[in-house]
């Protein structure tokens, strides 16, 4: 292994500019003329828009234009994936206009924007903007928002709140599973909403130039060529030669800066009406009523089981909420990237979901980090822990029995995905050493001697990445391929620049990928530069999120880089007056087998582009190569949580006190950053189980709106963490890899929930909702002992 | 509108701010100096810590005139001659104590004034001490260990100066 090449955890590359100020983030580009734009948006969940009266607004200081609903008619913010009811016909879509059309649907939802000379002239103005608004009522929840009666959220374009209801699995032969079964395990669980907060808040600047009549946005985003397709074809219709889209440095994504959101297209439209550039920058508390939320799902679910404990059918119901509109890829998280997952890293025979998906005066729901997966495999892992303290059987043995055994790849679920490569035993094992799984015992009663409950909780999982086959996505309603792209320039003098289609915004591409050339080409990683972000640049690119960068975007670059190798080793072959084929390419070096000829990598990429002595009766000058990739399946990471936690009877306090994680994420490229990667997903994972939720009171106002009031993870929340890999290698890409950007959020929430409830099992209680707060603990424990005073 | 001085980074600098304007603005608009990152609207985030006549301060919680003839220093002034590294960046890259880098510059400004009371941390009162700085990618791990590195090589630095 070299010391910049697969395997190495190489410092990363793009952390000096990160760590001296010089990072390039969306609102700290300026442009000349700048102007600023404040969006108003609705304080109220669900109302008729009656009037909006702009006059005396427009007449305030520095204010150059104020736009409403009726002032911006332009298309709909669109949806990538059609989900068809269980009946074949099609979801119901309604539009979602950027500026609301005659009613708001949410507390956050956009009004009108006020463009100005300075931020503050634009606020200012906004509050003299008079809204006559008549309030409607409100629904938040999913079974407030089915009930008969309800309010509906789109009257009549979507009855009964409803935008699909579909299924997965065979209903009837699963029924038939569970009439042969020793024992049926139930539970009811609710995936608590949680908003992503990625540290840096949304932001966009719209850009317009009349000279040349193209449009420049500069957006936090994890896939500007998607925002182009997305903003140019279905919202402004604005062609993709005449559009620029420019994703710079983002602070963070977790999923949330997938979308294309309301303000691009509204500063972008702008731009073109008041002929200045205008930069939106979105405040915290206004990221928490304008960013796609996460999960918000009800879920009912039975276990069959024989008498021996190995599963028979899991028969799934799920009540998903979707918020006030269809964010982009809002509709596909609760079925494909759920129902499929529900088989888990078990052989269970038969296995139906159906999964209804609703319309609340919510904040509009999509992916966040593991998307439909962490709601799967949290259901699972409950179920199976459930299961065994329902048959008397031990944790690990109950998950054992059930396992999909190492020998059995290509594993055909009952939901659709066929697994390629896994190891669940392996991970297991290796987890419940570094855990010291068997020295449990001590530990809880060395505890107990403290006055302290302590439990121990475990999750067996794996997760569907690397997304996806489009071939595959397309048949089941992806409005997108799902595809990316790679161009490698190597410049004469052998430095390469790679343009990738992925977008990097934390996990280190601009160093992972470096190494994959480093490694390739034999080149030092210092005359590699990774370029990504921007579409007048890069090719084309389906950008980053579901663990795709390196499977897909990775793999992209890899068959770019072959094509370079083959026709460097033809420029090599004319140079050393050999044929081709005895051409081998090594360390950066072409040398002809049986002979001393050596060329290196740097003379045929200097003979590339000073082509004196160079075979142009088949070659063309130059060494630069594009490439597609589109991968056969997706990839299949798993592994094993396990959680320790103490909790303090008197007051409830939860300590997660060790957390370990073995994961199966491929192959490897660079350790450190994989393990960087892994603890991110833990921390949310935690955070989603023990501390974060997005409340809403029953009028549909956010009560959770501000870091004063949703629960951030802090570092004294965590003990250190034990993260490492155990990896079978992905059988159907060159380099063998899985992904690892979200199994540390996947597999971790049911891991401490097991935790939880197993410390809290002496104390009488069987169940516990996320997040498992303080209070909560402490509320299960009084319930639990003086079961009258509860009811 | 008021006009305020100071030295920021070394340097002096002065302009005309309303009288609203917040630190952590006057030193990303008037100064252009964009390290200092504003991740929250309460004060709570942490992204825009910076030094203020040598502690730590959350600069979106003082007023651009309340920093009036104030010594600033920002994640910008950490490298002066813009190659060497301050020990704690040098350890935030070698422990990869970042991600996405936008909680970075806070995360650094604040933990150098921790080690400055505190030049032996634990790890446990590093992450009491991170209370008010928030990270959404890293999940602390790599934080704390980047400081306890940090702290050990400033502490190396200040041994060999003495």
């Amino acid at each position: 292994m070299s010391a910049t090449g697969i395997g190495a955890s190489v410092k990363r590359k793009e952390d000096f500019r990160f760590l001296t100020g010089r990072g390039n983030y969306t609102d700290d580009i300026n442009q000349p003329g700048q102007t600023y734009a404040y969006i108003l948006r609705s304080s109220h969940a669900h109302a008729k828009i009656k009037k909006i009266d702009t006059a005396d607004a427009k007449s305030a200081p520095g204010v150059l234009a104020i736009f409403t609903g009726e002032d911006m008619q332009v298309g709909s913010l669109p949806c990538g994936w059609a989900v068809n009811n269980k009946d074949g016909s099609p979801m119901n879509e309604p539009p979602h206009p950027p500026l609301a059309q005659g009613k708001v649907r949410y507390v956050g939802d956009q009004i009108a924007v006020v463009i100005a000379e300075t931020y503050a002239q634009a606020k200012d103005a906004a509050e003299r903007i008079v809204l006559d608004l008549e309030e409607l009522p409100a629904v938040t929840t999913v079974d407030a928002a089915i009930a008969p009666g309800a309010p509906l959220v789109h009257d009549d374009l979507a009855p009964g709140n409803m935008c699909y209801d579909w299924e997965i699995g065979d209903e009837a032969e699963t029924d038939a599973a569970f009439k042969g079964a020793a024992h049926v395990v139930s539970i009811d669980v609710t995936n608590n909403r949680l908003v992503p907060n990625a540290m840096e808040p949304r932001a966009a600047i719209g850009d317009y130039n009349k000279g040349t009549g193209e449009y420049t946005l500069y957006t936090t985003s994890q896939n500007p060529h998607v925002i182009r397709l997305l903003m140019g074809a279905f919202v402004l219709q604005l062609p993709e030669h005449k559009l620029r889209v420019v994703a710079p440095d983002v602070g963070g994504g977790f999923g949330s800066k997938i979308y294309h959101y309301a303000e691009e297209a509204i500063v972008t439209w702008a731009s073109e009406k008041v002929r200045r550039p205008i930069k939106w920058t979105a405040e915290r508390s206004e990221s928490f009523v304008s960013d796609a939320h996460g999960r918000d799902h009800v879920t009912h679910a039975d276990l069959a089981l024989d008498a021996s404990g190995k599963f028979l059918g899991l028969k799934v119901y799920t009540k998903a909420n979707l918020g006030a509109y269809l964010s982009t890829f809002s509709t596909c998280v609760p079925t494909y990237l759920y129902a499929t997952l529900l088989a888990g890293v078990y052989t269970t025979p038969k296995v139906y979901a159906n999964v209804k998906s609703i319309f609340t005066n919510t904040v509009p729901v999509d992916a966040y980090r593991g998307a439909g997966r962490p709601e799967a495999t949290y259901l699972l892992e409950r179920l199976v822990s459930k299961a065994a303290r329902e048959l008397g059987m031990d944790q690990v043995e109950i998950r054992r029995k059930n396992f999909i055994p190492a020998d059995a790849f290509p594993y055909q679920t009952p939901v659709a995905l066929q697994y390629d490569s896994g190891d669940y035993e392996a991970t297991l094992k290796k987890a419940m050493e570094l855990a010291d799984w068997n020295g449990f015992a001590a530990r809880k009663a060395e505890a107990a001697g403290r006055g302290k409950l302590r439990g121990i909780g475990i999750s067996t999982y794996l997760e569907a990445c690397g997304i996806a086959p489009s071939a595959v996505v397309g048949s089941l309603g992806a409005r997108a391929g799902l595809f990316e792209s790679a161009n490698v320039r190597v410049h004469p003098t052998g430095s390469v620049s790679i343009y990738t289609g992925s977008h990097s915004h934390g996990q280190g591409h601009e160093t992972t990928f470096a190494q994959l050339v480093s490694e390739t080409l034999g080149i030092p990683i210092e005359n590699v530069n990774i370029d990504h972000g921007d579409t007048n640049r890069i090719a084309f690119g389906m950008g980053t999120y579901g663990s795709r960068s390196l499977a897909v975007g990775g793999e992209a670059i890899m068959k770019a880089l072959g094509k370079v190798v083959d026709k460097a080793s033809k420029i090599a072959a004319h140079l050393m007056e050999a044929s081709a084929e005895d051409v081998e390419f090594k360390d950066g070096k072409f040398t002809v087998a049986g002979t001393d000829k050596e060329v290196d990598f740097g003379t045929v990429a200097l003979t590339a582009y000073v082509p004196h002595n160079y075979p142009h009766e088949t070659l063309e000058p130059g060494l630069e190569e594009n490439a597609f990739y589109d991968p056969m399946n997706f990839t299949y990471p798993g592994g094993c949580h396990i959680c320790e936690v103490e909790i303090d009877p008197d007051t409830g306090v939860t300590k997660v006190v060790n957390m370990t994680a073995v994961d199966d994420v491929g192959r490897v490229i660079n350790p450190m950053i994989v393990e960087g990667q892994i603890h991110g997903g833990l921390a949310q994972g935690i955070g989603q189980a023990l501390l974060e939720n997005c409340e809403y009171d029953e009028n549909g106002q956010l009560l959770s709106g501000s870091f004063m009031d949703y629960c951030m993870p802090r570092a004294d929340n965590f003990p250190g963490f034990q993260a490492t890999t155990e990896s079978t290698l992905c059988a159907h890409n060159s380099l063998g890899v899985k992904g690892c950007g979200e199994v540390g959020a996947i597999g971790s929430p049911p891991a401490v929930i097991n935790a939880v409830l197993d410390a809290l099992a002496d104390k009488g209680v069987t169940d516990i909702s996320m997040p498992a707060t303080s209070h909560k603990v402490w509320q299960a424990i009084q319930n639990a002992q003086m079961p009258a005073a509860a009811e | 509108m008021p006009t305020v001085s100071m030295t920021v980074n070394g340097k002096q600098v002065s302009g005309e701010v309303e009288a609203r304007t917040l630190l952590a603005q006057f030193i990303r608009e008037n100064l252009e100096l964009t390290g200092t990152h504003i991740g929250c609207d309460t004060s709570q985030c942490g992204a825009c810590v910076v030094h203020v006549n040598g502690s730590s301060v959350k600069s979106c919680t003082m007023l651009a005139v309340e920093a009036d003839g104030a010594d600033v220093t920002t994640i910008e002034g950490l490298a002066m001659d813009g190659d060497t590294l301050h020990p704690m960046q040098e350890a935030f890259r070698d422990n990869h104590g970042l991600q996405c880098g936008f909680c970075t510059p806070g995360m650094v400004m604040s933990a150098i004034d921790l080690v400055d009371r505190n030049p032996n941390p634990t790890d446990s009162e590093i992450r009491d001490w991170l209370e008010g700085n928030i990270c959404r990618c890293t999940g602390y791990h790599n934080i704390v260990k980047s400081i306890a590195a940090g702290a050990a090589a400033m502490r190396g630095q200040k041994a060999a100066a003495e």
